[in-house]
């Protein structure tokens, strides 16, 4: 009650830089905040894309039940791998014939069958990264009677580089600004410490706990990430708003899922807190000397 | 109750302020700290408050030790060991009352007995009209009866005073003086710093520790 009562007296005594110190978490947390809503929405998009990718294997013509039967269990005992499928020069060509309607007179005329049989492999879901998927390709074609192994276009890589590349400026800017966030509050912390000197001066000459002189200063440091949590999500929302009427091809967007934005208030509760922890401990703790 | 053992402080820039100081302070004892100004007086206070530690040799107050203490052990020992300053510190803002209070409140005394002991507080130091008069309209002398008020609050069993007659005129500087006599005879101990030496002269029965450049030149009961 008391320790409430002085945060907000803390508030009452620097305003603008308490502002600064939730403006910066809060500008910190709105540019994760719509980096997130981004990657959830596109991520959703990326899965599909990577589900659905396969490694394939073409073979030889003159490749015997046998050495399919073996190569097949050797490829599904990868652990990379989920699933292998064989297709027959037969089903190659039936699928032919039913997805290439326009070509289904050339196939129907045909004496030999001129598709290869294939494997389709499917990688397991923590394993769908570019490396593993050219490995993978690369132990089929190392088969003597895999005459080609491919996997995913080009522009799934590119899509990968993307999503890492956006994750590492938004971490970066955002954690630049958690930064300055942090910075402020120590700074908003130790003005507040400063401001009540005298009182705490006594209240350590008369034997206060630390805790007790020091709970003000980090409720207050605690609420200024708050605070900033809660106008970062406010933000992100109204982007989220926004954003999908300005852009017509976008029709629906979801929004963050709910650990998400709960963490993330919380993790500007907690690094005001830290923030507030550091600086106290700096200005309050000499008093008591080594401990 | 208080035993310095060859205490030695040295600061950082300023070289040392205290060199191989030793003596024992006994239960409900009063003793005089003099000695010029810079000869260590309030370095040797601080020690035994434990602001600071020795850089040598070892403090002792009661089962605390320099050498051992936790640092959250600290609020404990300055329970124990009440502290009055020259410039008295007290809070501008707060009456005479509300200044006492603040250190019952702080310690974690219940609310509900803050009223009666901030008054009986007042009172042992014979300010109990003044309860509610702000520390700008009181003297010198009765500045300094609130803070002893409340150095008392924790009920310490030695009082430690850097001067406290130091800002007051000889007939103010004599009711406080009074007082530290009348709180010694009810069983606290007390260690007066002062460099008043008439003060120091006119009470010969009283121990006086003297330091000089850091070193205990004289004990009165050695
Ligand atoms: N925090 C400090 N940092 C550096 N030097 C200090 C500090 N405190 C005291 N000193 C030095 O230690 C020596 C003793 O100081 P101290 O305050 O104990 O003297 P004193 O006897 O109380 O003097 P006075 O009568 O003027 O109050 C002095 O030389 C002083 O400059
Ligand atoms: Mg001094």
């Amino acid at each position: 009650m008391r320790a409430v009562r002085e945060a907000l007296a803390g508030f009452r005594r620097t305003p603008l830089l308490c502002a600064l110190s939730i403006g910066a978490v809060g500008l910190s947390l709105v540019i994760l905040g719509l980096f997130g809503l981004v990657a959830h929405n596109v991520g959703g998009a990326i899965g599909d894309v990577e589900r659905r990718m396969e490694v394939v294997g073409y073979l030889l013509d003159d490749v015997g039940p046998e050495q399919v039967r073996d190569a097949r269990r050797e490829l599904e005992a990868l652990p990379a791998v989920e699933s292998v499928r064989y297709v027959s020069k037969n089903e190659a060509l039936e699928r032919a014939r039913r997805d290439l309607v326009e070509f289904s007179d050339v196939f129907g005329e045909l004496r030999v069958n001129p598709l290869p049989a294939s494997f389709h492999l499917r990688l397991r879901e923590g394993f769908r990264t570019p490396e593993t998927v050219s490995e993978t390709a690369g132990t089929l074609a190392a088969y003597p009677f895999i005459e080609e192994a491919r996997f995913g276009d080009e522009w799934v890589e590119r899509l990968f580089a993307l999503r890492s590349a956006a994750a590492a400026i938004a971490l970066a800017l955002g954690g630049g600004f958690a930064l300055v966030a942090v910075l402020l509050i120590v700074t908003t912390v130790r003005m507040a410490v400063l401001a009540r000197g005298e009182e705490i001066e006594i209240m350590q000459i008369v034997g206060a706990r630390e805790g007790y002189i020091q709970r003000p200063f980090l409720l207050e440091g605690a609420v200024t990430g708050f605070a900033g949590g809660l106008l970062a999500l406010g933000v992100t929302r109204l982007a989220y708003v926004v954003f999908p009427a300005r852009f017509a091809a976008v029709e629906s967007l979801a929004w963050l899922p709910h650990p998400w934005t709960v963490a993330g208030v919380a993790g500007a509760a907690l690094l005001g807190l830290l923030a507030a922890a550091f600086s106290v401990h700096r200005e309050v703790g000499r008093a008591y000397g080594p401990s | 109750m208080i035993s310095l053992r060859d205490v030695s402080k040295a600061y950082p820039r300023a070289g040392d302020a205290l060199r191989g100081v030793s003596f024992r302070l006994r239960k409900g004892e009063f003793a005089f700290l003099t000695g010029p100004s810079g000869a260590g007086k309030s370095t040797v206070l601080e020690l035994i408050h434990f602001q600071t530690r020795p850089t040598e040799g070892e403090v002792q107050v009661s089962r605390y030790n320099s050498r051992r203490v936790r640092r959250r052990d600290i609020p404990a020992l300055r329970r124990r060991v009440g502290f009055v300053f020259q410039d008295f510190k007290l809070l501008e803002r707060l009456t005479a009352a509300e200044n006492v209070a603040f250190a019952l409140e702080v310690i974690g005394t219940p609310r509900r007995e803050i009223a009666g002991r901030v008054q009986r507080l007042l009172s042992q130091v014979g300010l109990a009209a003044r309860a509610s008069s702000r520390p700008s309209e009181l003297s010198g002398g009765e500045r300094q009866r609130v803070a002893v008020a409340r150095a008392l609050a924790t009920e310490p069993r030695i009082l430690l005073a850097d001067e406290p007659t130091g800002n007051l005129d000889p007939d103010a500087a004599g009711g406080v003086f009074e007082l530290f006599r009348m709180l010694n005879h009810l069983g606290t101990a007390v260690l007066m710093a002062t460099h008043d030496a008439d003060f120091v002269r006119r009470h010969r029965e009283i121990r006086r520790l003297e330091l000089q450049g850091g070193r205990l030149v004289g004990d009165s009961a050695a």
